[in-house]
């Protein structure tokens, strides 16, 4: 239950609930001599809770990078689709740099924490609405004037998904000092602060007891149905994934073995091989 | 861990985001103030034994340069080498508009900066490859050529290789020569150095200063939310090369001369250690690390001088290496993040008092 009205939207993607977000077709990924991603294929619809998961080593992290540029696929598309000022289009991400992507509202978290060690959670937070401010140098060294005014108008919406997020009372620790578990929390909500318009969590309950766990998917669960975010998420922990996930995408050495809703997913006799061996 | 100061809270972003907030911080604002106003006679009168007003002015200057060094080593993590380079930059550029040009001199300390700061980023484009220590002796190769062009080009050249500026014209006033000279100097140099140290506070607290130490902290994590890390290195050399453009066009004005000698691989050194000695990533910090830096080897040899009198003259240069060389290792070792730490940490121990922590 949310406690008070929000003054802004999280979502900043204008598709429609249910019509497909992101594409990704015949990605192939290779490390040298390693094929990471052999023609991975799935379809990613707005509104989703999207799960991507598989067995150590199957290449969801790598499925994740690509999405966010980190990686660039040596075959394949991936379009995020987009809507602006009512205007279908799609855009191709292998060809960009991660700083384009994240311009899209692309956002998204990492499996090993990578926030801003030295920076207070305020600032990691006002971080993530770098694309959404101007930089310009003289205006910062003036302060006075557009600096600050830029500074209080985002404040604000930081201080929204601060209040979401539940952590006002580490608003001005730096991150370095945090328990684990409030460090993933404001990893989080730095990606929340892009204002997503596709979110990408890369495990973000790994490593946490059971009540931090369920604190982590009561918050993902708040943002994508209350707050309209698709959320494209890799965890291990198979019973969060099968109780939030809307859509599951498995992997295996590469590869997409099962494509299906959490029940359809259960049942896969491909899905469960790869999880318990072949009785042979 | 620092003292969180209780008891003081705030009801708007306004208040919030000032530099000074409480009373306490207010009145250290004015006492340095302060003491600012009446240095020139201090310096002049009753403390003119240990501080000499042409010290201090030259400590303004290179405060400066450290500010910006700090902006680029402390708050974006980038290596250079070549500060010394860039301020020998400023300070023939501010020389040729100046005394070749004949244009007034505050057109050529703009030119300066402007022309230094683009400089600056053209050199500072290894840092999209390079990290680290191999930043660094990138970064060698900008001072090295820099100071080569500077000591090759003859029309640069009044003698030796030195270009000289007359004294300082602004409109009908001229600054008076040694003796009342300092003491005017010491008066625009501060107005600078106060400016400089004000503009680079408030950038590191706005979007862009953030956007550097994101890039310090967490490079793939700024790509991944957007930050152009390609952009923000290059700017955060520009704005760094900018300060020393100022500083060196200072330095010309100040001196009366400039000269590739003054601004070799040691001065470049010597800020880095400004910079490191004063506590990285703060911008308080570099001045103290620039007055500490220019002021104590001053104070060593006099020191010195007054322990072994004039037959020691000959020996003071190498004595006072020794001993700068013993304090900063000191400092590495027992206060590694520097001056400003040491502050903050007299700060908490008054915050904390009667408790230890």
């Amino acid at each position: 239950m949310l406690t008070r009205a929000y003054q802004f939207d999280l979502n900043s993607s204008g598709v429609a609930a249910g019509e497909p977000l992101l594409d990704v077709s015949g990605v192939s990924l290779r490390f040298g001599g390693i094929r990471a991603l052999s023609d991975v294929s799935f379809r990613m619809r707005q509104g989703d809770i999207h799960a991507v998961i598989g067995p150590n080593g199957a290449g969801k992290s790598s499925m994740l990078n690509c999405v966010s540029g980190l990686y660039r696929p040596q075959e394949g598309r991936i379009q995020l689709h987009t809507v602006r000022d009512g205007e279908v289009g799609s855009t191709d991400l292998v060809t960009r740099k991660p700083h384009q992507i994240a311009r899209l509202g692309v956002a998204r978290s990492f499996q090993n924490i990578e926030l801003f060690g030295h920076l207070s959670v305020l600032e990691n937070l006002m971080l993530g609405r770098h694309i959404h401010m101007k930089h310009r140098v003289l205006a910062g060294m003036v302060w006075f004037g557009p600096a600050r005014r830029q500074e209080f108008a985002h404040r604000e919406f930081v201080e929204e998904v601060i209040d979401l997020l539940q952590l006002q009372a580490h608003r001005h620790a730096p991150v370095g000092a945090l328990a684990y578990g409030i460090q993933k929390r404001v990893e989080f909500g730095r990606a929340l602060c892009i204002e997503p318009s596709l979110l990408l969590l890369d495990e973000p309950m790994a490593g946490m007891n059971a009540e931090e766990k369920e604190d982590m998917a009561r918050f993902v669960l708040d943002v994508n149905e209350l707050r309209g975010v698709s959320v494209l998420i890799i965890e291990h922990d198979m019973s969060v994934i099968m109780d939030i996930s809307s859509h599951i995408t498995v992997l295996d050495f590469g590869k997409v073995i099962g494509d299906g809703t959490p029940t359809e997913i259960a049942q896969n006799d491909d899905v469960i091989r790869a999880y318990l061996g072949d009785d042979e | 861990m620092a003292a969180s100061s209780t008891g003081t809270y705030f009801t708007s972003y306004r208040a919030e985001s000032a530099l000074r907030r409480t009373k306490a911080e207010w009145a250290r604002l004015a006492l340095i103030a302060g003491f600012l106003l009446a240095l020139p006679s201090l310096a002049t009168g009753p403390l003119h034994q240990v501080l000499e007003l042409h010290v201090i002015n030259m400590v303004l200057i290179v405060v400066i340069g450290a500010v910006g060094l700090n902006i680029l080593i402390g708050y974006t993590g980038q290596i250079s080498l070549g500060h010394g380079g860039f301020l020998c930059v400023g300070a023939f550029t501010a020389g040729v508009f100046y005394q070749r040009f004949d244009l007034p001199a505050p057109v050529g300390i703009f030119a300066a900066v402007v022309f230094t700061a683009a400089l600056g980023a053209f050199f500072g484009l290894p840092a999209l490859r390079l990290k680290g220590l191999y930043l660094a002796i990138a970064t060698l190769a900008s001072q090295t050529v820099i100071i080569f062009v500077a000591s090759q080009w003859s029309w640069l050249h009044d003698q030796g290789e030195t270009m000289n500026l007359s004294r300082l014209r602004i409109g009908g006033f001229e600054i008076a020569a040694r003796g009342a000279g300092h003491w005017q100097w010491y008066w625009i140099l501060l107005v600078f150095a106060v400016l400089s140290v004000y503009a680079g506070r408030n950038l590191v607290r706005s979007s862009v200063g953030r956007s550097f130490m994101a890039v310090r902290d967490q490079d793939i994590a700024a790509a991944a939310i957007g930050v152009n890390v390609t952009r923000a290195k290059v700017t955060s050399f520009a704005v760094s090369s900018g300060f020393a453009g100022l500083a060196g066009a200072l330095w010309a004005h100040y001196r009366g001369n400039a000269t590739p000698e003054t601004f070799v691989l040691e001065t470049s050194i010597l800020f880095v250690a400004m910079v490191i000695v004063g506590g990285l990533g703060s911008i308080a910090g570099a001045v103290y690390g620039a007055a500490f830096m220019w002021m104590v080897p001053e104070l060593i040899t006099k020191a010195l001088l007054n322990v072994g009198g004039s037959e020691w003259t000959s020996r003071v240069p190498h004595l006072e290496m020794i001993f700068f060389g013993l304090l900063i290792m000191l400092f590495l070792i027992f206060e590694p993040r520097g001056l400003d730490r040491i502050w903050q940490r007299t700060k908490d121990y008054f915050r904390f008092w009667p408790f230890r922590y």
